[in-house]
């Protein structure tokens, strides 16, 4: 009779949560690109992963296309969509109250749900395994090969854009543009492009994110719904760090996997929401954000 | 001499990295205007913040009338009897000038969510009295009753900053801080706005505690002038004694000139 | 035109309806509104129940929303409390005007006490925290069988005034007006009085309002509580209505309806309120009818209607948010104004 702790089925569950944790940096990383860069709070995050999962779909599975092709096809489609969106949402919309645009955001995410839904159907699809399937087996824990290398593709995606903000020319003019557009339009940097710059990489990390998590799991339109559960990780990590954003995904993945093993499927489904509001609770501006001081 | 209505002993107020107040110690005594004089920078706003209480110094107290109210906050502030403008002013948009004066009476009235719903009876009375009052004291004093009903976005920036001073007034404060209140304006409304402060302190005995940058301004109506750089008190006195201050000339102009000569 | 349209006394400038011509368009309406059962059949007054119980619950919204600048992802979770409520109390023979003000009350609890740690915090913030309210109460309504029964939902008894049993919609009509009448009313008096002011001073600038004197947590709250007391009663009206209830009515997505009501309407007015609840009654049964036509042709096309709904939502936010900010109370007031000045143009 196995009297001890299960040790190594709590390193695997541990395991897996750290995993998982990269996907959702990875969504939040877009959604903090946009809040730097625009001042922006992004709810539609998580129909920009419907948007690369579905386009995806559309692209390799409907048309047939080769992976190679479709791949790029779909993240040019999405970074076109969502230049769109600031043109034609964001920018009209610069000026008004944060709540305004927060709204606005809201619409977004409903009517892109919406649409998606209506236009492919709500039925599951199954997309193509996309990452190396076969697991890995440190010691005694089993990790799905996919997991495994979703967290490396996040990581170097997450790294990418990191070392791309802070050393690239474009990316300096973004961040400046972000902290103070005044100063930035006076030494000739053009604003109104590095912002649609801005949502368009986040509209392509969204959908990468989105493009992974579908071919793990399954294509429908409940994705949109994950990315509320990215929520919690935007909160925990404060709105517009970087570094908390992958902490912080660590952390809720770690917590989602560990609940989910331990308390049952059943309350996996709330454990975002609880998680949210936990945090909310305890340290409403996150681990690592900036504390806003109003000028008065 | 009668304590002073209003106090700051040894304020000192950092913000991370930043001093913005170094040990500055005031007084505003009652029914006088005192005026904060200082270089941009200098701390002037920051002390009015923590006087208004939206900063808690690091060291030090703010007295008022002779109760320590250093550990209160902003609102608990205003029911005592503090007023205060702001450097940009700080009107409410979405209203019109008639409910922005009104909510300077806020402390004052007792409505309540449910009276408020229901409105006939208690609520309706103490609105009718707040509305006889404020046209009477306030609006007919600033000369703004032509514009009571107008949204406050669509009024020029000068009446808006006379809104803003009528919303202080309605609160009948005891002591009104006023943060740069003749800023951008021109002659005209520069020597208006100095002849309603005069009237609030000479017909209301109100004390005013004022933040300018118009020297002329402040040697003509003050009967104190404190002079802030770098978060510190470098001179204080009456405008006359101020105006000659070596320490004073030389934060402003650098040289040996008097402050305020020309004005 | 309007004509001589001055005030003679403060009292008179400070009335929501100072003059005549207003009065009596308030009586004809007043008027128009009692008989209409009599000449429409029983599917318009079925829309109109659902047009008075959208307006108390729109109104709530635009307490919280529109003039306190709270953002509530939540407010469809909170009719449900009120909905279950009301069903619990009306089982055990509760009369039915107790139920509503018990149905509101706890709701106004409850929003009390998820406002109490998330309203110390700005906008973003008090939005997430109500769309986790929003799932985690709806996972409550599923899972806590004995008070909700759970995915099978839970039955209303009919409702009664006096003893007399509203078995039909018409008879509910009689009911639901007077009460979204006197809650519109109620809240359009808020703004009449100091309470109100605070809310708009806490959308506006809210350390002005704390110089003034406001102490914003314990009005924020007061603004929440209120928004929730009208989803609560809404909710409990709903449940009489329908006789039944379950948890799949409570959405995400009836929270963003009520969204879309409010800011189509015209945030932060009443007469927006009314505007935006009879638009976005509208608009789904305007859509049905489109599907209904289009699937004469399609057959499928009525998987889509949801989707549809949830598109047709955001898409009225969006472009009434770009286009027309102040809602459709704006493109009314442009109206009423070439109707004074008329025959001249401005």
């Amino acid at each position: 009779m196995n009297t001890g702790f299960d040790w190594v089925a709590l390193a695997e569950y541990s395991a897996i949560g750290l995993l998982s944790g990269g996907l959702l940096a990875l969504v939040a990383l877009g959604f903090v690109l946009i809040y730097k860069g625009t001042g922006v709070i992004n709810f539609a995050m998580g129909e920009f992963m419907m948007l690369g999962a579905y386009f995806f779909y559309t692209a390799n599975v409907m048309w047939k296309l080769p992976t190679v092709v479709a791949l790029p096809l779909t993240l040019v489609a999405v970074a076109l969509v969502a230049a769109l969106i600031e043109r034609v949402l964001l920018r009209p919309l610069s000026g008004q109250p944060v709540i305004s645009v927060l709204m606005a955001t809201i619409g977004l995410a409903s009517a892109l749900h919406g649409g998606v839904d209506a236009l492919w159907g709500g039925n599951n699809y199954e997309m193509p395994a996309l990452l190396p399937r076969k697991p890995l087996t440190p010691g005694d824990i089993l990790i799905p090969g996919q997991l495994f290398w979703s967290f490396v593709l996040a990581a170097f995606v997450i790294a990418a854009f990191t070392l791309y903000f802070r050393y690239s020319k474009t990316g300096i003019a973004m961040r400046a543009a972000a902290s103070d557009p005044m100063t930035a339009y006076v030494l000739g940097i053009d604003v109104r492009r590095t912002q649609a710059l801005t949502w368009m990489f986040a509209g392509v990390v969204g959908a990468v994110a989105g493009i992974v998590v579908a071919s793990m799991t399954s294509l429908s339109p409940a994705l949109g719904g994950a990315a509320l559960g990215v929520l919690a990780v935007i909160i925990l990590g404060g709105l517009d760090s970087i570094a908390g954003a992958i902490v912080a995904g660590l952390i809720v993945g770690l917590i989602e996997s560990l609940t989910a093993a331990y308390l049952g499927g059943k309350v996996r489904d709330i454990v975002p929401y609880a998680t949210v509001l936990i945090i909310l609770l305890i340290r409403p501006y996150g681990l690592f954000g900036t504390r806003q001081i109003e000028r008065l | 001499m009668a304590p002073p209505v209003l106090q700051t002993a040894d304020i000192h107020l950092g913000f991370g990295g930043i001093k913005a107040l170094s040990g500055v110690t005031l007084a505003a005594q009652a029914g006088q205007i005192t005026a904060i004089i200082g270089p941009n920078g200098a701390g002037k706003t920051s002390l009015f913040n923590a006087i208004s209480g939206f900063y808690k110094p690091q060291q030090g107290r703010v007295v008022f009338e002779g109760r320590d109210i250093t550990g209160q906050g902003p609102a608990k502030r205003a029911a005592l009897g503090l007023a205060r403008t702001f450097q940009n002013v700080a009107l409410f948009r979405g209203m019109s000038v008639l409910d922005n004066i009104k909510l300077g009476g806020h402390t004052r009235l007792h409505a309540n969510p449910l009276s408020a719903l229901w409105y006939l009876g208690p609520a309706r009375r103490e609105e009718a009295a707040l509305r006889r009052e404020i046209e009477r004291e306030v609006i007919d004093f600033l000369e703004i009753d032509h514009v009571r009903n107008q949204s406050v976005a669509s009024l020029p920036y000068g009446l808006q900053k006379r809104v803003e001073l009528a919303r202080a007034l309605a609160m009948r404060p005891k002591v009104l801080m006023l943060d740069e209140p003749v800023a951008g304006m021109n002659r005209e409304e520069t020597e208006d706005m100095a002849r309603f402060i005069l009237d609030i302190q000479e017909e209301r005995g109100i004390t005013v505690l004022l933040i300018e940058h118009d020297m002329g301004l402040v040697m003509d109506i003050s009967n104190h002038v404190v002079v802030l750089n770098f978060g510190m008190v470098i001179g204080e006195g009456t405008p006359a004694q101020v105006r000659h201050q070596s320490d004073v000339v030389r934060a402003y102009l650098g040289g040996t000139a008097t402050v305020g000569a020309g004005a | 035109m309007r004509i001589g349209d001055f005030r003679a006394s403060y009292a008179q400038d400070e009335a929501l309806w100072p003059t005549r011509v207003q009065q009596s368009c308030l009586v004809a309406l007043a008027v128009a509104l009692l008989m209409l059962p009599l000449g429409v059949n029983g599917y318009v007054v079925g829309l109109a129940c659902m047009v008075g119980i959208h307006c108390i619950a729109a109104a709530g919204l635009n307490i919280m929303t529109g003039y306190t600048g709270l953002i509530s992802l939540g407010h469809a979770a909170f009719m449900g409390v009120g909905c279950y409520a009301a069903a619990w109390a009306a089982q055990r023979g509760v009369p039915t005007l107790l139920t509503l003000l018990w149905a509101g009350g706890l709701a106004a609890l409850l929003g009390i006490v998820v406002g109490l740690p998330s309203l110390r915090i700005k906008g973003l913030y008090l939005a997430v925290a109500t769309l986790a309210m929003q799932f985690l109460l709806v996972y409550v309504f599923r899972e806590w069988d004995s008070v909700t029964g759970g995915v099978r939902g839970v039955n209303v008894p009919n409702a009664h005034i006096l003893g007399f049993e509203l078995l039909n919609d018409q008879r509910m009509y009689y009911l639901i007006l007077p009460v979204a009448a006197l809650m519109l009313v109620g809240a359009r008096n808020l703004f009449r009085t100091r309470v109100g002011r605070a809310f708009i001073a806490i959308r506006d600038k809210d350390i002005s309002a704390e110089v003034l004197g406001i102490d914003l947590l314990h009005y924020k709250l007061a603004s929440f509580a209120l928004g929730s007391f009208y989803a609560g009663v809404a909710g409990a009206l709903l449940g009489y209505f329908y006789r039944a209830m379950t948890p799949e009515y409570f959405t995400l997505q009836l929270s963003i309806f009520y969204l879309a009501a409010i800011i189509v309407g015209g945030l932060g007015s009443m007469l927006g309120t009314i505007l935006g609840a009879v638009f976005m009654t509208l608009v789904p049964e305007i859509l049905r009818a489109i599907v209904a036509l289009v699937a004469q042709w399609a057959p499928r096309a009525t998987e889509v209607l949801s989707p549809m709904q949830q598109l047709v939502f955001g898409l009225l936010i969006m472009g009434f948010l770009v286009f027309e900010p102040h809602g459709l109370l704006e493109i009314w007031r442009r109206l009423r104004r070439s109707f004074h000045l008329w025959p001249f143009r401005s």
